[in-house]
């Protein structure tokens, strides 16, 4: 069924359509339609499920990862300094090993108070051990909700869903809402081999000496290695499913590309529509978008830019004191496997909007340019 | 054979307390009372050392180890998951440190209380951060010794009074309890477990090693700070009924109490009788809230 | 499927992470670890005059005071000798010795 809706909404129906059982969340802009959706869904018994109206997003995530250590689908969702204050508890999901589902609307971090979208947020949390996914479209959120479930169930890894404020959260777009029918047949009910279980006394995160924390670290390096496999195959299943398709990256025009742009989120479907008009000029570029950053998805990249000349990376975010953090990540995959130059831009940071021309005059740009540069500010007032 | 409280042991020995732990007393007569249909879950505090390292457990009970400020949604959590699977019956209990609960878990607290969450929350108090050695939490009592308040800086200012703060929360029931009268303890952890909505147990635990006692004197401590009016044992229900459980005919003098341990050693006489002013002021306005 | 938990009191055997559970899920019980070695001191019943009142045993925290035929019975196995139990027998009929002598 078609519907038009915006991103925020995609996410609340996504939890809905994945049949999540406890639900712990806390208002903050731009998030909260997400939840106050939920709220309605729940109260309407359009959903079974619990939901605690915490006091917090460190409690938020505190109680997805309580229902989910007892054998629930749990689901939260927030939005900057929200997700800062859960930091801890990332940690604590992911390697206890819990499959909640985080949606995070990329808001960029105070102070100066600012809602607007920018990465920084999400990406300060990429050490913490949960997959994280760039969704860049309404319909990329819904999917990747039931995906992710379907995938972090299977290697017991959290998954955190990323998505740009305003222009995703709060922008009105066609959806195709599955049956949910079709996605129960694709997501069978959460029934973990280890939780919480008064037949089964054990104890769960107790102090883990020197002997054995490496190998527990191990073998969540060993689940982000499989997911990347599990991500494709269930990838092909629910493209069986609803005809769509999702991969760790999603080329556009990159075969026969001399310059390949880099980019995530909602500037990676703008891009798309540059790269369309910069073909039309006659310029061979293609765009590359990330849309899982974890897993890294370090071999399907070098598949794509290996005939490519150079390659420019558009930042919303930003490591100061270093660069762009998609820029340093795929630096750190090519290093040792190619030697393509690669620009760093950051472009749209707190917020500002990245047009089709920024994105054609980066283009130009890199293609005149001979010299790659690590951190290029487009636009910035100086 | 005449046994005072319910013979059940649920919890096992070859744990890590050290000799005379009031907390493990605590436990062992929580697990009495809650028996095998129950859930744990502990954060920071001396109990998520006792019960063992990986991969070992001691309590014998499911046991979910948490941050230091999230027992109360963990249980919240665990609660509404057990809810949603239809496992309503299963009692979570939420068993923290002072520390956990007078200071970085106050938030969560006030959350579950708030929403009177189906859960126990049973706050062991040993009236310091003894688990990292010691220091002080705002359950320290006024003059106490901790490697935070030196001798020259012992604490001053009064214990934060949990009891009341839950109170106006107007939950079901919340309580004070000492290992050393297990009976009333008992009585309260079946109150407690048969109680549908919030509630807070809090539980004075000795410490011999923080407060500096002989192991030994464990009981005789959680008694005798009944007995002088420094931990009254009272309990609250809905917010407004109050009903103290143990009276006290004569109040001993707080000397009795202070003797025992090294933490109060340092008092000079002008110190501790503004200490006994305090505890008998605070116990005139805790006699006039009585039902 | 999950790596079973051993209800026995026996240690449990890690040689490498395949032995382990993805998360610090415990696979067995502390009862293996017998802390009767901690003891300095030994509280010892004087039967003759035990009354039964099962105090000690209300109070031990280990527990390591267990019932046996209806009589409070010291499992050294596990007593670390805080010497409560002695402190608060009404009849002084536990006695303090000291380990090793």
């Amino acid at each position: 069924m078609k519907m038009t809706m915006m991103g925020n909404y995609a996410a609340s129906w996504g939890a809905q359509l994945s049949r999540v059982q406890v639900i712990a969340a806390y208002p903050i802009t731009p998030q909260t339609l997400i939840v106050e959706k939920l709220s309605e869904i729940v109260a309407d018994g359009e959903l079974d499920a619990e939901f605690i109206k915490v006091e917090s997003e460190h409690s938020a995530m505190s109680g997805c990862i309580g229902a989910s250590a007892a054998g629930a689908r749990a689901y939260t969702a927030t939005s900057a300094q929200g997700l800062a204050l859960m930091h801890e508890m990332l940690h604590w999901a992911a390697l206890a090993r819990l499959p909640i589902v985080l949606t995070n609307v990329n808001r960029a971090m105070a102070p100066g108070w600012s809602i607007w979208a920018d990465q920084n947020d999400s990406l300060s949390q990429r050490d913490t051990g949960l997959m994280h996914i760039f969704a860049s479209s309404s319909q990329d959120i819904l999917d990747s909700t039931v995906l992710a479930y379907k995938i972090g169930e299977q290697v017991l890894l959290p998954t955190l869903i990323s998505f740009d404020a305003f222009f995703l959260s709060h922008t009105m777009e066609v959806v195709d809402m599955p049956p949910i029918e079709d996605v129960d047949k694709f997501l069978p009910p959460y029934n973990p081999e280890y939780k919480l279980d008064v037949n089964d006394p054990r104890s769960f995160g107790a102090l883990t000496s020197e002997e054995h924390y490496y190998e527990f670290r191990y073998k969540m390096q060993e689940a982000m290695d499989q997911a990347i496999n599990i991500i494709k195959k269930e990838g092909k299943e629910f493209e069986k499913l609803t005809g769509r398709y999702y991969d760790l990256i999603h080329p556009y025009r990159c075969e026969d590309a001399d310059l390949i742009l880099v980019t995530s989120g909602t500037i990676a479907e703008t891009t798309n529509v540059a790269v369309d008009e910069l073909r039309e000029e006659g310029k061979k570029v293609g765009n590359l978008k990330i849309r899982i950053i974890r897993p890294y998805p370090k071999q399907d990249i070098l598949n794509v830019i290996k005939n490519c000349k150079k390659i420019a990376v558009i930042d919303r975010n930003i490591s100061c004191g270093y660069h762009g953090i998609f820029a340093q990540e795929l630096k750190s995959a090519l290093y040792n496997e190619t030697n393509i130059p690669v620009w760093g831009y950051l472009a749209g940071i707190g917020g500002r909007d990245v047009k089709i021309e920024n994105i054609k005059e980066i283009a130009d740009d890199t293609l005149k340019s001979d010299k790659p540069e690590d951190l290029i500010w487009k636009g910035v007032k100086l | 054979m005449r046994l005072t409280i319910p013979e059940q042991e649920i919890m096992k020995p070859g744990h890590l307390a050290c000799q005379g732990c009031g907390a493990t007393m605590a436990m062992r007569y929580g697990l009495k009372v809650f028996g095998r249909n129950t859930v744990l879950t502990i954060p920071a505090c001396c109990w998520a050392v006792i019960d063992g390292p990986f991969p070992y457990t001691a309590v014998n009970v499911p046991l979910f180890h948490t941050a230091f400020e999230t027992a109360a949604i963990m249980a919240s959590g665990i609660k509404a998951g057990f809810d949603a699977l239809g496992k309503t019956s299963t009692n979570v209990v939420a068993w923290a440190g002072d520390g956990g609960t007078f200071d970085i878990g106050m938030a969560a607290i006030s959350g579950a209380a708030e929403r009177n969450d189906d859960i126990t929350y049973i706050v062991y108090d040993n009236e310091a951060y003894m688990n990292t050695g010691i220091q002080r939490s705002s359950a320290t009592p006024h003059g106490a010794w901790t490697t935070t308040t030196p001798v020259k800086h012992y604490k001053r200012g009064p214990k934060k009074n949990m009891v009341e703060i839950i109170a106006a929360h107007r939950v079901p029931y919340t309580t004070t309890a000492s290992i050393g009268y297990p009976e009333d303890f008992i009585k309260k952890l079946t109150k407690a477990k048969e109680t549908r909505g919030f509630k807070l147990i809090h539980v004075l635990a000795p410490c011999p090693t923080g407060w500096k006692a002989e192991p030994k004197y464990t009981v005789k401590l959680a008694k005798l700070a009944v007995q002088t009016n420094i931990f009254p044992i009272y309990e609250v229900e809905d917010g407004i009924k109050y009903t103290q459980n143990i009276k006290v005919k004569q109040r001993k003098p707080i000397t009795e109490y202070f003797k025992y341990q090294g933490r109060f050693k340092h008092l000079k006489d002008d110190e501790i009788a503004f200490i006994q002013k305090k505890i008998d002021e605070d116990y005139e306005i805790l006699l006039k809230k009585l039902s | 499927m999950a790596i079973k938990f051993r209800t026995d009191g026996k240690e449990v055997k890690i040689t490498g992470e395949k032995d382990m559970p993805p998360m610090a899920a415990s696979l067995g019980l502390m009862t293996w670890n017998k802390t009767g070695s901690w003891r300095n001191l030994r509280p010892v019943i004087d039967y003759d005059k035990c009354i039964d009142c099962f105090i000690c045993w209300k109070f031990c925290p280990e527990p390591a005071i267990i019932i046996v035929d209806e009589r409070p019975v010291i499992d050294y196995d596990y007593c670390k000798g805080c010497m409560l139990c002695a402190e608060e027998c009404p009849k002084d009929a536990i006695i303090t010795e000291v380990e090793g002598k």
